[in-house]
């Protein structure tokens, strides 16, 4: 019995990505982030999904370490905030149009990541972990102290810079589409590695790394290709986020909290899955906002989320989705 | 016969003991050979050896004529080297047949994703995993461990499996089992180097045997001879439950 | 000159506080294999439990001592049991983010009791004059006592039942079982063992230097750099680690700002992990 089940089952395997459900189910996501804020032209509806598809771009990307490989980047903010110093800094000095600076800051921190990765990821466990705070902090150090980019005290960008994007209130709207744009390259980045070759050699790698290793995968290859691809759209995200604020600092662009709460987000949802990132990232935005326009909890927003955290950790270590799919395997199909 | 596997003067100590001391010996195409020893006579550390788990401190080891001393071990894997472990490695929360994907899309032939799952179909269907595909590795008994150890070598494409007492632990009727998958697995032209404890299983599937003390060759050549050299029989009297089964067995 | 070595002496001298705070946080890792993120916590704990009892007694601050000693210990033992019992064995991210998750709620309590301020205890000492330099009285008391402090634990470690059955269950657990070792009392007791000490050391500090409740994150930080520099799970590498950190931050201070320091000592971090995982006065590579 069981079988012809499973042969069928490998008959049955979709022939590419275009002919799995889920796929279709992201591209919907997709479209009721462009559709929803333009009702009423509902702007804080807008600012609201625009800091959710930042946390989704931050965990889905930080999910391909931690979930697929098994590595935990405690300091994946250094990504965001290193593209954002980089698209302000050639926005606001050489005078580098949006998309270009942006897009530069994601490929020169991608390279820096595929560099650095190949020395920190011989790594494992904690280890690992705390050489990428230490990253994290290092760089932060750094720039306190580099002063073509403003030091301690940041750098800002004039408004007269939103001209090219149609005025400041258009250019709110622009950016905004352009975040979910990331927003999406990141889930589809997602999907495509883990239904490819290389997302099956960095799944092995979590699970069992030296017999990865015995069966053909180039570990440390992978690894460091897995680090930096997932430092790619964060940075490039991380330029647009910070040119929309025209201000950025050291203390706000490499905050650990910020990474720290990547990491919950991806507990939270499900490390492993595709949707998981996304729908943790989406609770954990709503929460958050609750929290701070709630009178009992505005002052308690940490304990709170502490303590939910470690309710996750304790009771629900898989996640939603992944306690989901333990639940019910057929929901693997669907929701992947 | 052409030599597939040569192995020159291999040497490796770990701090002042030498756990691999000047070995030479030679597997040939489409043959069983049989390493056997005492516990601690350096037969995993060879293993380890030859598949670039650790490099050499001296001498050489040749594949199908290419020198692949010291490669780390995915090339190893690429060259057509594969190894079943003797304490069981599944990829545990990952299904049966996503294990043997693994060893078929990163094994000798570069199989992209879609052609390693037919491949990997393919392996566990020859060691009787078939009923067990979409079951996570972690589930499996211990005997559905080693044929998952079995079947990623074999989804490989490997020219030559290296087993590492794969029968260690199994009951009667899962020896016998897997005695004839490996018979079947020499009838498709793969070489096997296998360590064994098992002496009757040894005994009756290895061409040659080898026979392994403190890192040194003591004997090599048809298991009977093997079995009443007297150096043989004297340097497993410390070990005499193995000695005893040295002589039933042959 | 004679500068340059005061400068190098005063930081070694607040480097052995340093080396305290990192050998709670390496004890705990050393037994259990779990990275204490509540340790800056524990420090700060440490600091504000000095100022509420120097302020609400008037005695001398440090006759706080046993009695930090104490409730770190209680708060160690009360901590094991809410995140860290469970995650015993699991891999190492989930003790990472159970222990995160409390150092959460710990802030977030800190925060909304105390606010951001900064706080400080006013001790008074003599200090010691050479030359032009004066050495602060806290400075050399509290390097005074973090040694003690060090050799008592060492003394525990190495001469008592209870120190043994700890360095038996850090080095295998599955065997100090079969032997009878009660492990999970063990580990509570190593656990709060650490806390305590994360707790004694920010006393120390609060001694020294100003603090806020959002302290704890520099000085865990510090504590890690210590380890790295020390070796894991060595306590008394740690002690070492922690002069060495203070060496260098001592050296470095005459020639360049403080803040560049920071990129040293983070600089330094990453590259001894990255070049040597064990540490570098390590004996054994892990």
């Amino acid at each position: 019995m069981a079988t012809q089940q499973v042969s069928t089952r490998i008959d049955a395997l979709p022939r590419t990505i275009l002919h799995r459900p889920f796929f279709w189910i992201i591209a919907l996501a997709i479209a009721a982030f462009v559709v929803a804020p333009t009702i009423g032209n509902d702007v804080q509806l807008r600012e609201s999904l625009l800091l959710a598809a930042v946390y989704i771009i931050l965990a889905s990307n930080l999910n391909v370490m931690i979930g697929y490989a098994g590595y935990v980047n405690f300091g994946s903010i250094v990504f965001f905030g290193l593209g954002g110093y980089l698209c302000v800094w050639l926005v606001g000095r050489p005078g580098f149009p949006l998309a270009v600076a942006a897009l530069a800051g994601g490929v020169v921190v991608s390279a820096l990541a595929l560099v650095f990765g190949f020395g920190v990821l011989r790594l494992r466990g904690a280890y690992f972990a705390l050489a990428t705070i230490g990253v994290n902090e290092g760089v932060q150090a750094f720039v306190m102290n580099f002063s073509p980019w403003g030091g301690a005290a940041g750098m800002y960008l004039s408004t007269e810079l939103f001209a090219p994007l149609g005025g400041p209130r258009q250019a709110l709207w622009t950016i905004y589409y352009l975040l979910v744009a990331v927003m999406g390259l990141s889930l589809y980045l997602s999907y495509g590695i883990k239904v490819s070759k290389f997302g099956l050699g960095l799944l092995a790698i979590g699970q069992n790394e030296d017999a990865a290793a015995v069966l053909g995968v180039p570990t440390r290859l992978y690894k460091a290709l897995a680090y930096s691809a997932t430092a790619f759209l964060p940075a490039i995200a991380g330029g647009l986020y910070y040119f929309k604020s025209a201000f950025i600092q050291p203390s706000d662009a490499f905050d650990l909290t910020f990474s720290t709460e990547a990491i919950a987000i991806v507990m939270l949802g499900g490390q492993g899955t595709i949707a998981g990132p996304a729908i943790g990232a989406f609770f954990y935005e709503e929460l958050r906002g609750w929290l701070l326009t709630s009178d009992t909890f505005s002052h308690f927003q940490l304990v709170v989320a502490g303590a939910l955290l470690l309710i996750i950790v304790l009771f629900l270590p898989r996640g939603l989705i992944g306690t989901a799919h333990a639940r019910w395997p057929d929901l693997r199909r669907i929701i992947e | 016969m052409t030599a597939l596997l040569e192995i020159d003067g291999l040497g490796k100590s770990f701090g002042g003991l030498r756990a691999i001391d000047r070995l030479s010996f030679v597997v040939h195409e489409r043959e069983i050979l049989g390493l056997i020893g005492p516990n601690g006579a350096g037969k995993s550390t060879l293993f380890n050896l030859i598949n670039g788990v650790f490099a050499p401190d001296q001498g050489s080891v040749r594949f199908g004529g290419v020198d692949i001393t010291g490669a780390p071990p995915h090339r190893i894997a690429k060259y057509g080297i594969a190894r079943a472990h003797q304490i069981v490695q599944p990829l545990e929360a990952m299904t049966v047949l996503e294990n043997c994907t693994v060893g078929a899309c990163f094994g000798s032939r570069n199989l992209s994703r879609r052609q390693a799952e037919a491949a990997a179909y393919e392996a566990a269907t020859f060691v009787g995993l078939d009923d067990r595909l979409a079951i996570p590795a972690a589930h499996l008994n211990i005997a559905g461990k080693k044929r998952l150890e079995l079947a990623r070598a074999l989804a490989a494409q490997a020219r030559l499996l290296l087993l590492d007492e794969v029968l260690a632990g199994l009951n009667p009727t899962e020896v016998e089992y897997m005695i004839g998958v490996i018979r079947r697995i020499r009838e498709r032209g793969i070489a096997i180097l296998m360590i064994e404890h098992l002496m009757q299983a040894i005994m009756s599937l290895s061409n040659r045997v080898i026979v392994l003390n403190s890192g040194q060759k003591l004997a090599e050549g048809l298991p009977a001879e093997v079995a009443n050299d007297p150096q043989v029989i004297e340097a497993y009297l410390g070990d005499p439950e193995l000695a005893r089964q040295l002589h039933g067995g042959s | 000159m004679f500068g340059i070595i005061a400068s190098i002496i005063d930081g070694v001298l607040v480097g052995s506080v340093y080396g305290l705070a990192a050998m709670g946080l390496t004890l705990i890792w050393g037994v259990m294999d779990v990275v204490n993120l509540t340790h800056g916590s524990l420090i700060v704990a440490g600091m504000f439990a000095l100022y509420l009892l120097t302020d609400a007694t008037g005695l001398s601050p440090y006759a706080a001592l046993p009695a930090i000693v104490v409730g770190g210990f209680a708060v160690g033992l009360f901590l094991y049991w809410i995140a860290v019992h469970r995650m015993i064995g699991r891999p190492p991210l989930m003790s990472l983010l159970s222990t995160f998750s409390v150092n959460l709620v710990l802030v977030g309590l800190g925060t909304a009791v105390w606010g951001t301020g900064l706080f400080n205890v006013p001790v008074s000492l003599p200090g010691l004059t050479l030359q032009r330099f004066t050495f602060p009285g806290t400075h050399i008391l509290a390097a005074v006592l973090a040694g003690v402090l060090a050799g008592c634990l060492y003394a525990f470690l190495y001469g008592t039942r209870l120190g043994k059955a700890i360095r038996a269950v850090a080095n295998n657990r599955g065997a100090a079982e079969l032997v009878g070792i009660p492990t999970t009392r063990v580990l509570s007791f190593a656990f709060a063992l650490g806390a305590a000490l994360a707790c004694v050391s920010g006393m120390l500090i609060a001694t020294l230097f100003p603090f806020t409740v959002l302290s704890g994150d520099a000085y865990q930080l510090k504590s890690f750099v210590v380890i790295v520099l020390g070796g894991f799970g060595n306590p008394a590498g740690a002690l070492f680690g922690g002069i060495a950190l203070g060496l260098v931050e001592g050296l470095a201070t005459p020639f360049m700002p403080v803040s560049w320091i920071l990129v040293i000592e983070f600089g330094l971090f990453v590259a001894v992990l990255v070049a040597r995982p064990g540490g570098v006065f390590a004996l054994r590579r892990t």
